[in-house]
This record gives structure tokens, sequence and C-alpha cells, in this order.
């Protein structure tokens, strides 16, 4: 398993900058940063550190000022927007605080939401959206609302849609911030069990007790990195 | 990589089967909100109804106006006696006879100055009352000339009408309109038989179907009861002298013909000579006793009349298509606001601008269309309404629901595709942010 693992996700050099009226707010202020495949990574730091623009960029939601950003083996720094769109379908897979579930859709159709933009016919996207469905445990809750569902089963709901296009990088921002402490637990298992099969995830939070549970914690201070240490 | 999300993928938004998607989704969004979509929509109702009232009642009045020309015939122009105004008959007067009116030598004026002048029918209309043994009936005696119903366009029901040398010979035969078969033949067949006015006997030879010329014919009037008799005869039984019984007191009037008919062989002349007809009587009728009406002219008349019908709904739905447009484009404009997030979250998960917008546009254009939709029902509804409370004729073709539903499909194009760019170009990041 250690034999030349590939680094799926590499940032060189990059920096982001924001015009603030006549200032400029170095936002990311040249970071290097190789993730490699199956790595379990948190990103910690105190707010305004720069944590939720490197998510960003690393969810191709945005584009670094500066630099180049390496996912896979293609370079998006400087991509078009509709093509970043494809990268996100095809590549990515987001989990979010707030579950960021589409509120009108059911259970199913909101795991669906990924592979219809990426154009999937409809039973095969239906066929893969059961199986991941049942794969985090809500096979009997396929035609619920999701305000019909506690915030651990929707959390559930948005890992199901993060995987169904079998991304090779999982994104997910703080995503116990909304729960309980035992859903939480849950699904940071659920993580684990991902990790175990081979998952590269990416999670960003400030709860130094979750970040336990990753392979390798980068912790970013006012826009750099200031420590990248390995767990065990 | 899961194999089967390397299967041939059709990422267009247009692709039939995501296009049936995007229109399920869209309707359970607009299901969502039904109150608020359902007032959305009433401009594009109103503007819909408008367009198809409008188109039915220009059918309507055009139909309505060549069937008129049919029947009175498009190459004629009617000659009518009227009263002169200068000669009411107030009881100082009354032992005068008052003369007015066509005569027989304006015809033959006619006949001789205009060359393109074909057929001219005389008519001399009276008042009598006739009698089958004990049953009676009062109506309009008629004195005309053989060729009569061919230039009425009025079909026989029964038997034939006078002929030529009937007429010559000024025989006692006359033709009934069927309206005076059951109240003078209540039980035997009128053909044949008799009928008395005054002191003379006429030989029924034949009956006039009533609908084929009577509605809406030039000569409308009180009765539809006629009986028509060779003018030659009238003349030799009836004179010239007309006694008229008006309120009380009794009226005599001379009048030769009471109506004539002129046919023109070319169409494209019958204004003119109207005009020159009116020219040769005025020489000889200096009280204006008489009118011209030209068929023709009505066709004129009827064009105008749906013209300024067709502005003025015209209007109404341009304006209420607008006003609904404006409507719809405010409401989708509130509903991407209102969505922002849930645009976020699908730019995050792989959706494209063109995809963004197609959802959007379309979510307009269903919106639009079914108030299209409700639009047709209503207008359809409204000529029907309009045929019954009014003398208004309508005609609903299929081209005037088609067209006033394309235009709300295009209404909901034009006015969703504001609001859709909009939805689209947010950015993600923020759009994910939007609480």
């Amino acid at each position: 398993m250690s034999v030349a693992v590939a680094s799926i996700v590499r940032l060189d050099h990059v920096k982001k900058t924001y015009q603030m009226g006549s200032e400029t707010l170095d936002a990311l202020g040249g970071v290097n940063l190789d993730i490699l495949e199956g790595e379990y990574v948190a990103i910690m730091g105190p707010s305004g550190c720069g944590k939720s623009t490197m998510l960003n960029i690393l969810g191709c939601l945005d584009r670094p000022s500066s630099g180049h950003y390496i996912l896979g083996d293609v370079d998006v720094s400087r991509m078009e927007d509709d093509d970043l769109s494809d990268i996100r379908g095809s590549k990515l897979g987001f989990i979010f605080q707030s579950y960021n579930l589409i509120q009108q859709l059911t259970v199913i159709e909101n795991i669906e939401v990924p592979l219809y933009y990426q154009g999937i016919d409809a039973e095969v996207s239906r066929e893969i959206a059961v199986e991941m469905a049942t794969k985090v445990g809500l096979g009997h809750r396929l035609d619920h609302k999701p305000f019909e569902l506690s915030g651990g089963q929707q959390q559930r709901v948005g890992i199901a849609r993060a995987l169904v296009n079998d991304p090779i990088v999982l994104l997910a921002d703080e995503p116990t911030g909304n729960l309980d402490s035992r859903s939480g637990a849950e699904i940071l298992d659920l993580f684990d069990e991902l990790h175990g099969q081979g998952k590269t995830i990416i999670m960003v939070t400030h709860d130094d007790e979750i970040g336990e549970h990753s392979q390798r914690v980068v912790r970013l201070r006012d826009g750099m990195i200031e420590s990248d240490i390995r767990n065990g | 990589m899961d194999k089967r999300l390397l299967a041939a993928q059709n990422t267009s938004p247009f692709a039939p089967a995501r296009l049936k998607r995007t229109i399920i989704l869209g309707f359970k969004s607009l299901w969502l909100h039904r109150l608020r979509s359902l007032l959305t929509v009433l401009g594009i109702v109103f503007g819909v109804c408008s367009v198809i009232a409008m188109l039915a009642v220009g059918e309507g009045a055009s139909f309505e106006a060549q069937e008129q020309i049919r029947r009175l015939g498009s190459n004629n122009i009617i000659l009518r006696s009227v009263k002169p105004p200068d000669s009411d008959s107030n009881s100082a007067e009354q032992t005068y006879v008052i003369e007015y009116g066509l005569v027989y030598d304006d015809l033959e004026r006619i006949r001789e100055t205009i060359p393109g002048v074909t057929v001219v029918v005389p008519n001399r209309i009276m008042r009598k009352r006739l009698w089958n043994a004990t049953h009676r009936a009062d109506a309009d005696i008629v004195g005309t000339v053989p060729w009569f119903p061919e230039m009425k366009k009025l079909n026989m029901a029964e038997g034939r009408f006078f002929s030529e040398l009937e007429s010559h010979e000024k025989r006692n035969v006359c033709v009934l309109s069927a309206s005076l078969v059951t109240t003078l033949f209540p039980i035997d067949h009128p053909i044949g038989r008799k009928l008395r006015v005054g002191s003379d006997y006429y030989e029924v030879v034949g009956i006039i179907d009533v609908e084929s010329g009577r509605p809406g014919s030039s000569d409308e009037g009180s009765n539809l009861d006629r009986i028509y008799i060779p003018l030659t005869t009238a003349r030799a039984r009836f004179g010239e002298v007309l006694r008229k019984r008006s309120s009380g007191s009794f009226e005599n009037e001379k009048v030769q013909l009471h109506e004539a008919i002129v046919q023109v062989k070319n169409q494209d002349e019958v204004e003119e000579i109207a005009l020159i007809i009116e020219e040769i009587l005025s020489r000889y009728h200096k009280k204006r006793d008489f009118e011209i009406e030209v068929p023709l002219e009505l066709l004129r008349s009827a064009e105008e009349t749906a013209r300024t019908f067709n502005i003025l709904l015209g209007s109404i739905a341009a304006i209420s298509l607008l006003v609904g447009g404006i409507g719809i484009m405010n409401i989708m404009l509130a509903s991407v606001t209102e969505r922002t997030r849930e645009i976020g979250i699908r730019r995050a998960l792989g959706a494209k601008h063109r995809d963004i917008i197609t959802q959007f546009l379309i979510e307009t254009v269903l919106l639009s269309a079914t108030g299209g939709a409700l639009g047709v029902v209503v207008g359809v509804l409204i000529p029907i309404a309009i045929g019954r409370f009014t003398d208004m004729m309508t005609i609903v073709t299929p081209e005037g629901p088609i067209l006033a539903f394309t235009i709300s499909g295009i209404v909901g194009i034009i006015f969703g595709i504001y609001p859709a760019i909009r939805a689209a170009n947010m950015d993600p990041v923020e759009a994910l942010r939007h609480e």
C-alpha cells in the first residue's frame, strides 16, 4: 500500500488576495501542500486563518490569485468557470456543515443531483444512488424529504451525495459542526470507514478532538501553514 | 472508478431525458408555491383571453359581413324610396296626397345612361289584408319582376316564381313567403289555391323559403310576411296611390316604386356607378326622397368595425401580456433570491451556467404556459358569452388558441431570461454562504 503513492492534491505557491477598498488582503499567502492518495487530512486553525479560502480553492469553487493547484493530474488553477463545474461534478465530493440538501427534493433525488449534472442515465443514476443511500444506512428513507430527517440522517444523505460520483477527493467543511456528539461520532466513524476503503478525505475543522481522527493535521495561521503533523 | 459513471453521457441540458426531468422539477418548484404561481400568471391569463376573444370577434364580424353581402349580392346597388323629412303627416296636411320616391322613369334613365348596368328590379310594396276563406293575415304585397328571386338570392321552398308571361299578361298570381303558409293555409296545401286581396283573387304558384334570404336583407321590417305578385299586376290593380293608416288619421301616399335593385356587371365598378346613380337621381329628386345602399360598402364598414375592435382588444392583450410578463419576471427574481442557496449547492455539485439558466427559464416558461393554458380555456368561453349576450357573432378558429398559447410561451422566455441569467451568474461561494 505504501509503494510510491501519488500526490492527488498539490498546491504550489497558492496565493489568494482580496481587494478591500484600497487595501489588499492576503487570505492565503503562498501555500505549498501535497496530499497523497488515500490520506485523511484535517485542516485546522482559528477563524480568519484562511481555512475557508483554502477549502474553496481545493473545492474548485474559487481560483487562486497566483500559484498552481494540481488536482489528480490536471492543473485547475486557470480553468474556465464551466470547466470547474465539470471538475466539481466528476472529481470532488462536498460535505457541508449545514448539510445543504435541496429542500424540495427527496433523499434519493438529493443524492442523484451530481449524477444529473454529469448526464448519467436516469436508471443508472437511481441504481447508484440507492447503493450509496444503503451504504450510509438510509436505504429505508429514500422517499423522505430532508425536513423529515434528523440532523445526523441529513448529514448521511450529504455524505451519500458526496460519494455518488465516485470522487477522487472528499471535501468536508465542519461536517459535525451542527450535530450532537453522538451523531457527530457516528459521522466520524463513517469517515474512518471511507478512509479505510481508500478514500482521500480533506476535512476542515476547528475542533482538536475531531482533528484527532485524521492521519495528518495541517494548521493554518494568517494564510500560511503553521504546522503539518502526521498523527501516530 | 465506478464503470457505470463512464457510460456515454449527454450533458446538454436539452437532451430529452434531462429536459423531462428539469420540467418535472420545475413543476414541483411551482407547485410548492401554488397560490403565488396562480396569482403571478393572471396577467398572462387575461392577455391570452383577449387575444382569443379578439380573433374570434374579428373572425365573426368578417364572416357576418361576407354572409350579408352574399345575401344582398356584392354586385348590387339597392335604391329605396324614403319619405322626405319635411313632409310630415301632421293633421293639417291629411287631405293631401304625399307624393315621393322613385319613379319608373328613374329606372329608365339609369338604364339608358349607364352602360355597365345589367338588370334592374323594381319593387312596389303595399300593406294589405289577405284572405283564404275565413283565414286572414296582414302582409306586404310586393309588386316585382320575374327575376326577383335570382337577384335577391331567394330559394323556392315549393312551386315556382311567377313567369315572364304571367307578368306580361298582368295575371293574378302570387308567391307566398313560407311564414304565411301556416296562418293562411293551416290545413290545405297552398299551391294552386286562391287568395283574396280586396276584391281580387290570386292564384298561389309558389312558396319562398324564409331562411334563404329574409334575415338581414335590406328590406328589414316589422314583418316577414310577404306575398309577391307581378309589378304589372300591382300597377293595374292598386294604382299608384296608397292609403295608409297612421295614428288614427289616414294618410295618402303616392309612391311608384318602393325599391329597385341595380345589378352591375363588374364588381370593381359598383361604387363608381352608385355615385353616378346618385347624381342622376339627385337631378330629379330635389327632396332627397330616396336612399342608395351598396352592399359592398357594408363589407367596408364591417371591416372598419372589426379593425377598431381589434385595435382595442389588441392593446388590452398587449398590455396584459406585458404587465403579466413583468409580474412573472418580478416573481422569478424574488424566487432566484430566495433560492440562492439552492443555486449555490447545485453549482457546487457540478451545475454549469447553462444548467441553471435552463432550470429557471423552464420554470418561467412553465409558469407562463400554464397561464396561457388557463387563458385558452377562459378565452374560448368569452366569445361564447359574447355570442350569447350580444348580437355580435364570434367564431373561434383553432389558430386563435394556438397563437395565444405560443405568445404566452414566448412571453415566458423573454421575461425569464433576465432572472435566469442572474441566477446563473451568482458566485457559487457567495451563494453557498447565503442564509
